[in-house]
């Protein structure tokens, strides 16, 4: 398997630069994607790009396997690959709707009210997902109780109701590029905040709304 | 005391394990909706005195009042909410097809909500490119091996294995099939998986 994939990267100024993988470094990406929305409290931004090329690999080794003739061992490892490839994805997939469906009109009030040129934690179909879902509890709870309710009780404000993600819960993580002066924040009156630096391969346990912006950039790798 | 009924509700869901959805408790809503609108006229009336009759003893009782509505639909709407979620985990475990004895605990328009919320996922599954897109439903564990052993818990008939060949699953036989054409068999109770 040493064809190359093409993975399409947007820079900020709205140019493509493309980035050419290897199918070996697309699935580390996929696995480092997975495991940072498994530890991330919060919904991260969408990796549509990742899951359009696993799904394009997971098809091409489905056919060259229907192709070959049925030497047992050959084929069975390469699927097994595709099961755990298959794994990996549907588990990232899964995480991700289910963080969509447990905040969802957080996740639908950040998407709403996202600047211009900032990245979106949602893809198109988990956008329409999202609001599908939104509209379908939204009329429920209206049509079995809130309209049976005194008028002045009828509306539930759900983005007070529903709780947020918890963005001050402590994850771990491994740094990879080294970073500066991190300013974090103190948890209780008593403590001042103080800067730290973060060395290249060193490992930490810090709270999540400190390093939320290198999770996004990829200098830190959730673990 | 006001507010029982409410709370009965709640503390319903809370005794019931996670996953097990207890039946609608319809007379139950309707007594705390009923409340809601006592507690509300009362409140009204009260208001009307207070404003017109100069009557500002009767504040504290007006807003006793409006505590105990918007109590009474917390517990309503954490009700309704918690079995939606319940009824939102029966499509990950059971499939599209509800087993006949969980239907009969749920609503109407429960069920509508369920019919909505299977749409939905079947668009975004069939979104996710290839043919006929990915079935996030499977693959929930980790792959151990390739091929794993079954025995048939019930009589099933002819299942189709990759090559071509059919395999007649009756109750009790047991086969070594491959893991991904098992796994939904197993989830709807009619293959066990062998752990020898």
């Amino acid at each position: 398997m040493t064809e190359e994939l093409d993975l399409m990267g947007q820079d900020s100024d709205g140019s493509s630069e493309e980035v050419v993988l290897t199918p070996a470094e697309l699935i580390e990406r996929l696995e480092q994607a997975w495991m940072n929305e498994k530890f991330a409290p919060e919904l991260l931004e969408s990796k549509s790009e990742i899951v359009e090329c696993v799904m394009e690999q997971l098809e091409h080794m489905e056919e060259n396997l229907r192709r070959v003739k049925k030497e047992d061992l050959k084929v069975s490892i390469h699927r097994m690959e595709m099961e755990r490839i298959r794994y990996v994805l549907t588990s990232y997939l899964r995480c991700r709707l289910t963080k969509i469906e447990k905040f969802f009109p957080h996740v639908l009030e950040k998407e709403k009210t996202r600047p211009e040129g900032e990245p979106s934690s949602l893809s198109p179909e988990e956008f329409a997902f999202a609001k599908e879902y939104m509209a379908s509890t939204d009329t429920y709870l209206k049509n079995v109780a809130l309209k049976h309710m005194p008028p002045n009780l009828q509306k539930v404000d759900l983005l007070r109701s529903v709780p947020k993600p918890d963005l001050d819960s402590y994850v771990f993580l491994r740094v990879r590029e080294r970073q500066e002066n991190i300013l974090v924040e103190p948890e209780t009156d008593e403590q001042r905040d103080y800067v730290i630096d973060l060395e290249e391969g060193s490992q930490h346990l810090i709270r999540y709304k400190t390093i939320a912006p290198l999770v996004a950039s990829g200098a830190v790798q959730l673990i | 005391m006001f507010c029982e009924k409410a709370m009965e509700l709640v503390r319903e869901l809370h005794r019931a394990p996670e996953g097990q959805l207890p039946a609608f408790n319809e007379d139950g809503l309707r007594q705390v909706l009923e409340e809601m609108k006592a507690l509300y006229e009362q409140n009204q009336s009260d208001v009307n005195e207070a404003k017109s009759g100069g009557r500002s003893d009767l504040i504290p009782t007006i807003k006793f009042r409006h505590c105990s509505l918007l109590r009474n639909r917390r517990c309503t709407v954490a009700y309704l909410y918690d079995r939606l979620l319940r009824i939102r985990a029966l499509r990950w475990e059971y499939g599209s097809v509800l087993p006949n004895a969980l239907r009969f605990h749920m609503s109407a328009e429960e069920m509508e909500w369920f019919n909505h919320y299977k749409k939905s996922l079947a668009t975004y599954m069939r979104s996710l490119g290839g043919d006929e897109g990915l079935d996030i439903t499977q693959d929930m564990k980790p792959p151990k091996s390739l091929y794993i052993e079954v025995r048939c818990l019930k009589d099933y008939g002819e299942f189709e294995v990759d090559d071509g060949t059919s395999i007649l699953l009756k109750k009790n036989s047991q086969h070594f099939l491959p893991r991904w054409k098992c796994e939904q068999l197993i989830r709807q109770g009619v293959l066990e998986h062998v752990l020898s």
